[in-house]
Parts: C-alpha cells; structure tokens; sequence
C-alpha cells in the first residue's frame, strides 16, 4: 500500500496546489518520467536488434571481428579496447556529474563549477570517439564482395587470415571512369564507383591460388565458414557488387541489417549525449553567474545530472549488445 | 527538501570502483572468449552472453540507485519508475526473441533458399 497511498496520511493539502506528489518536485519528476520513456524507446530498438539477430543467427558478424581499431596503433589486431576506454570515460563522466550533484547539495558552488566542467570535457571526448568509431566504420578494412543472391563473399588465406581487395585484385584493365556532372550529357551523374571492379576482384582472385572465400555461414564451432578453392571460384562467379566500407544499403562485415542497427542505435545514443552536453553547459553557465546560488538550491543540477546518468545507463547496455555479446 | 542531505562521495568512489571492475572483467572475458562458456548454449545463448547480460544489469542497477540516487527517493515513486520498464521490456524481449528465432526455423526449414 505505501507505494500507491502516497500523501493521504501526511496531512497534506492534496488538491490546494503546492503538493508534491511521491515526494519530488515537478521538474524531477517529469525528468524520471522522461527517463523511463526514452528507456523503453531505446529498448524498443535493442530489441528489435535482437530480434534480426535471432532473425539471422547463423549468419550475422561476429562483433570483434568488425571493432579491432584503436587510435595511433594501426594494422594492430585490438578488439574492444578503444570502446572499453570509451566506456571508462562515460562511467568517469557520470562520476563527476554525481560529484556535482553532492557539491550542489553543499552550496559549493566552485566545486559545482569544476566538477560540471569536469563532465562536460568526458562527455565531449566520448562523443568525438565515438565519430573516430564511425569513421572507421564507414571506411571499412578489407573490403567484400556480393553476390546475385545477396549473401556477402569475404577473402581469407590459407591459415584463415583476412586478406584485403587491394592485396589481390587486379590492376590491369581498370574498369570505367567514375560519371560525374561535368562529364555526362544531360548532367548525369552515378554513385561513387568502388576502388575495383567485380572483374578486377575475380582475376586477382584467380591469379592468387591461395586465395579462398569466406561466407557469412557460422559452423558449428562458431567460425565463419571457409570454402574450398574450386567451391570458391564457383561462389565468386555469381559476384555482381564489390562493397567497402558500410552504408545504409550495404556493408563488407555480413548482414545488410548489422551496420542499419549499428549506425541508428549508436547514433541515436550518440545524439543523447551530444544533447546531453549542450544541456550541461546551459546549466554551467547557470552556476557560473550564480543563478542557483541565489534560488538557494542546486537542485537543476540535479535534474540534468539525471539525464547524464541516463545516457551513461544506455551506453551499457549500448556497449554489451554491440560489442560483447 | 524533505530529507537532508549527507554527502555520498565515499559511495561515490566505492561505486565507481564497482562498475570499473565489472567493465574490466567484461573485456577481459570478451577478449579471451573461454571456449568452455563460449561454446555452450543455453536457452538461445551461449553462457558468456549471459555473463554480459548479468554483468551489465549489475552495472544498471549501481548507476540507478547510487548515481541517479533512486534510493534516497520515496519508495512510490521508485516503484512507478522501475517496476513499469521491467516489465515491459521482459514483455518487449519475450515477444521479439520467440518470433526472431520462429522466423529463423522457418527460412531454414522451408524450400526457399534465401542466402546464396
């Protein structure tokens, strides 16, 4: 009953105004409404995430295949790394912030002010990692092929290794030069033409024997699968689309679905916390002129501090569905 | 202000330091990948997805009740926000990973052939 009878026995005025009803004022409460809102929204995507995982189980990447990067190391093989840093620093960030919070609760406004400019630089770096993240995303590493069915084609050597397009594919008869507006009639322009041709990829391919095809297939032991040579050349006759990189239509890491989830879901959190920065330093400003000093109370430091948190809360989740699990 | 206010930031430092760990033992599970938990299964997953999952509603719970300071809320208003999200995404989860994994059996059970 306690939870649902809430100012009957205080002895309150219930209907005079002035109340506040589960013991917090208006604006925090609505933020703690807000929050568990914008929660389901996000659970809403995961889920759906979930649900085209669940959809291509035997077929969808493996995660730290796709995240090895990590900044100034490169060609070094580093899984997770770099998101685990990022993660520290949004944890670090959420730190600061509940520091502030318990500075606001003291009145100490210049503890107030280093802490919340303490948040605002966490929260800054950890969104210009994550567009280093994108960034690499977007340009790809290896690079892929697909075929008339749809399915994606990746190249490995014999020990199963990786091997780019460009280590392979053929430079001899270069394809066609790329249309652009100042060279069409009428205008005419096409999308960026990929660094090789299909027909480029095939006689590299034929001319490196060690060369074999990988498939978006996971076996048994939870490898993606590697075909035979003469299955790989077979396979490689049905290409009709080099990929690099990922896009919204197509990406070179497996399912189509993947880089869709990766850029909205991360995207969307990413938005929260650049939002969240902006927030940050409106209040900021409040406390460096003194605006909360002279209403006697910290606490809309409070209230963004919330939302902080909120948007440290969603990267967990955020940072084991894309990158752990 | 109903209650007064103490200062928190030996729990602070304290939590911090939980969630700190709980982010490393994760990496380091994810990194070293044990075959013995990778490569059983259970209900869907295998056990070291279920590791992280644990994992990361310990976490969820520290950054609630420390840092968003839910504890030091009126127990109604902690109800109306927790309860309500739980259950819906139990709900949300249940409804999307039954029929994620029906569509699944039906592609490869049936005569269409989808990936080639």
């Amino acid at each position: 009953m306690e939870s649902t009878v809430t100012t009957a026995t205080s002895g309150e005025k219930i209907w005079g105004g002035d109340n506040e009803p589960m013991g917090a004022n208006y604006g925090k409460l609505m933020m703690w409404f807000f929050i568990v809102s914008d929660a389901l929204t996000f659970s809403g995507f995961l889920a759906a995430y979930g649900f085209s995982r669940f959809k291509f189980i035997e077929t969808w990447p493996i995660a730290d295949e796709v995240f090895t990067h990590f900044p100034f190391f490169h060609g070094v093989d580093a899984p997770m790394y770099y998101v685990a840093l990022m993660t520290f620093i949004l944890i670090f960030s959420s730190v600061t912030m509940v520091l502030a919070v318990d500075a606001g609760h003291q009145m100490k406004k210049d503890k107030v002010v280093l802490y919340m400019f303490l948040t605002i630089l966490g929260g800054a770096i950890f969104v210009g990692s994550q567009a280093w993240e994108w960034k690499n995303f977007i340009k790809g590493e290896y690079g892929a092929v697909e075929t008339k069915g749809g399915s994606l084609l990746q190249f490995v050597d014999k020990e199963g290794k990786r091997v780019a397009l460009a280590d392979f594919a053929s430079s001899a008869n270069a394809g066609r030069e790329q249309l652009t507006k100042s060279k069409g009639m009428w205008f005419m322009s096409e999308a960026p033409l990929a660094s090789y041709s299909v027909a480029q990829v095939q006689a590299g391919f034929k001319a490196n024997p060690e060369l074999l095809v990988r498939t978006e297939v996971i076996t048994k032991d939870k490898k993606k699968t590697v075909l035979s040579r003469a299955q790989s050349e077979a396979m490689l006759t049905d290409a009709h689309y080099v990929v690099e990189g990922a896009n919204l239509v197509r990406n070179e890491y497996g399912s189509k679905l993947f880089a869709n989830f990766f850029f909205f879901i991360t995207g969307f959190h990413g938005f929260h916390v650049f939002s969240g920065v902006i927030i940050n330093v409106i209040i900021f400003f409040n406390v460096l002129v003194g605006t909360y000093e002279k209403r006697k109370s910290y606490e809309m430091v409070e209230k963004v501090g919330l939302y902080w948190h909120f948007v440290d809360l969603v990267w967990v989740f955020v940072f084991t569905v894309f990158y752990l699990a | 202000m109903s209650h007064v206010h103490v200062s928190n930031i030996g729990r602070i430092w304290k939590v911090f330091g939980i969630l700190s760990a709980v982010t490393i033992v994760e990496v380091i599970l994810g990194i070293a990948k044990p075959d013995f938990l990778y490569m059983t299964d259970f209900l869907g997953m295998n056990l070291l997805n279920w590791i992280f999952y644990a994992l990361t509603i310990y976490k969820a719970y520290y950054i609630v009740w420390a840092f968003m300071h839910i504890e030091g809320e009126a127990s109604s208003l902690r109800s109306s926000v927790v309860y309500p999200v739980i259950f819906l995404i139990l709900y949300l989860l249940f409804i999307l990973l039954t029929e994620g994994h029906y569509i699944f059996e039906v592609f490869k059970n049936s005569s269409i052939k989808w990936n080639f």
